[in-house]
């Protein structure tokens, strides 16, 4: 019995961190229908904010309030990877819009330079991020079953961020627009919204998701220059899967995929338990080939 | 009010306007009549900056526009109803309503007597802009562009797939703002009983060309006939 609470409550651990990745990117694909490659290596960049941010900690910062040098490094670590990404947007995606293939190509070059550079910068080894002191330890529900603070910590921060989105969409003026872009890009700049502006800000916002990503990934483990490579294609699916540019859609898509891997490794075997997932992925795509939510209207004059 | 000359426009790389030159006086109501497939939704692009435009001018109370990107344009106070109406389909009513206020920085809150123009709206402000019926878009497109106040409003095939009911009420809203003298429009309309009730002034286009322009009052609707019948 524990062992399946244990594997069930791992299930929705692995699902929120890919709902963590997978948000950014869905934004970014749903608004831009641009193929992100590089998606991972800002989810990378995050989490090497979060090292930064502990070692200025570690030297320049009183002991006693070093634990809290993790809730500035969230921060910094959206930010940053914010910033990074409004500056890949102005120097390279700006350019190709309407063209996802050769954004595939791009974004993927993006993200071999920005691999090589965190090794140059940080070395190729992988570094340890320690986590605040407060975080360590867990609930210990009954027996030898013990949820860790780690992992709820993250679930809640999961959550947050999913709230914020959606109210940044839904309830705010810049979401109006972002969404009227999103929606009929030709029509919203009839109307006086700035295209280019609201581009680069999109792309910024799912950058910074990304970067607190990172910033959580590395509670659970240590961060070496390919950590958003082994994100990537998971996150991807989860897209694909729960449809195009639906916030909703990302949730449930992450939930099956993280849930979904979790269960299968545990009944196989690592690599079998992914192919497995993917099997039922391919099989669920050739039925509903848009995902589990699809933006539908009635559609006049089309 | 509106002086474009010398225009050409193009679609990649085939020419579809040559050499247009049309002038709208301030407080105006002109027409742009043709058959299809001539140049008249691409001229209404032209002037929104959709489309490619190389040579010409278009000046707007007396400042070139030709360079500036469509959202500057739409700032000088031009507004745009697009012939497929484009409806935000997942917004709801009251939101594609707002987005009409984009063109206005520092006003926010709409003005109710948008209503009283399109009563039907006020009814509808929670449902989606596409589960409204295609007279409903179009009401709904012009409340949008009105919402503004506009200086130039541009419309593109109004009356098209509408019934006549509505055709009316669209009739009553436009002379009911050209008899407050504050607003210029340009509309682009193959109906010609419509454009005759509506118009001062129209020019016909034909490839691309302007080829007969007049005054409303004093032509005979069958030359104009004669002009855009196939």
């Amino acid at each position: 019995m524990e062992t399946y609470v244990l594997q069930i409550f791992n299930g929705i651990s692995v699902s929120s961190i890919l709902m963590l990745a997978a948000l950014g990117l869905a934004i970014i694909f749903g608004l831009m229908k641009i193929i992100n490659m590089a998606h991972g290596e800002l989810i990378m960049i995050g989490a090497y904010v979060t090292f930064v941010t502990q070692n200025i900690f570690m030297s320049y910062v009183d002991k006693d309030y070093f634990d809290i040098y993790f809730i500035f490094a969230l921060l910094a670590a959206f930010v940053i990877t914010a910033f990074v990404g409004y500056l890949l947007e102005i120097t390279i995606i700006r350019h190709l819009y309407g063209r996802p293939l050769d954004s595939l190509l791009a974004t993927w070059g993006v993200s071999l330079v920005l691999q090589q550079l965190a090794r140059s910068i940080f070395g190729a080894p992988n570094v340890d991020v320690k986590s605040p002191t407060w975080l360590d330890g867990g609930i210990l529900i009954w027996g030898d079953l013990q949820l860790p603070y780690k992992r709820l910590f993250i679930m809640l921060l999961v959550a947050l961020c999913i709230c914020g989105v959606y109210y940044f969409l839904y309830k705010t003026t810049t979401g109006r627009r972002i969404r009227a872009v999103m929606q009929n890009r030709t029509m919203a700049k009839s109307l006086g919204i700035n295209t280019r502006k609201v581009d680069a800000m999109t792309f910024a916002i799912g950058s910074g998701l990304a970067g607190i990503a990172g910033c959580a990934l590395t509670l659970l483990g240590s961060i070496g220059p390919t950590l958003g490579t082994n994100y990537i294609i998971d996150t991807f699916m989860v897209v694909v899967l729960g449809g195009v540019g639906t916030i909703i859609g990302t949730v449930a898509g992450a939930g099956i995929i993280g849930l979904g891997n979790t269960t299968f490794e545990f009944l196989t075997d690592a690599s079998l338990g992914k192919v497995l997932v993917f099997s039922v992925v391919i099989l669920f795509l050739q039925w509903k080939p848009q995902g589990f939510f699809t933006i539908k209207s009635r559609a006049l004059d089309e | 009010m509106l002086d474009v000359s010398g225009l050409d426009a193009y679609y990649g790389d085939s020419i579809i306007l040559k050499n247009i030159s049309l002038r709208i006086k301030q407080g105006q109501v002109v027409c742009l009549l043709g058959r299809n497939g001539v140049g008249k939704t691409t001229f209404l692009k032209s002037i929104m900056g959709l489309v490619k435009t190389p040579n010409g001018s278009i000046m707007l109370d007396g400042t070139e526009i030709i360079k500036m990107p469509s959202y500057n344009r739409a700032l000088q106070g031009i507004g745009y109803v697009p012939q497929g109406r484009d409806i935000f389909p997942n917004l709801s009513v009251y939101e594609n309503l707002l987005l009409g206020l984009e063109r206005n920085k520092n006003n926010s809150t709409l003005d109710e007597s948008i209503y009283e123009l399109f009563p039907v709206l006020k009814t509808m402000l929670k449902r989606k802009g596409g589960d409204l019926s295609g007279g409903q878009q179009q009401q709904l497109a012009i409340a949008r562009a009105l919402v503004s106040i506009p200086k130039l409003l541009l419309l593109d095939e109004p009356t098209e797939g509408i019934q006549p009911s509505i055709i009316q009420e669209i009739a009553k809203v436009i002379k009911k703002l050209k008899s407050k003298g504050n607003i210029t429009m340009l509309i682009v309309e193959q109906y010609l009983e419509f454009v005759l009730e509506v118009a001062d002034y129209f020019y016909v286009m034909d490839k691309g060309c302007i080829v007969m322009e007049g005054n409303t009052k004093y032509v005979e609707p069958r030359q104009i006939q004669a002009k855009i019948a196939i």
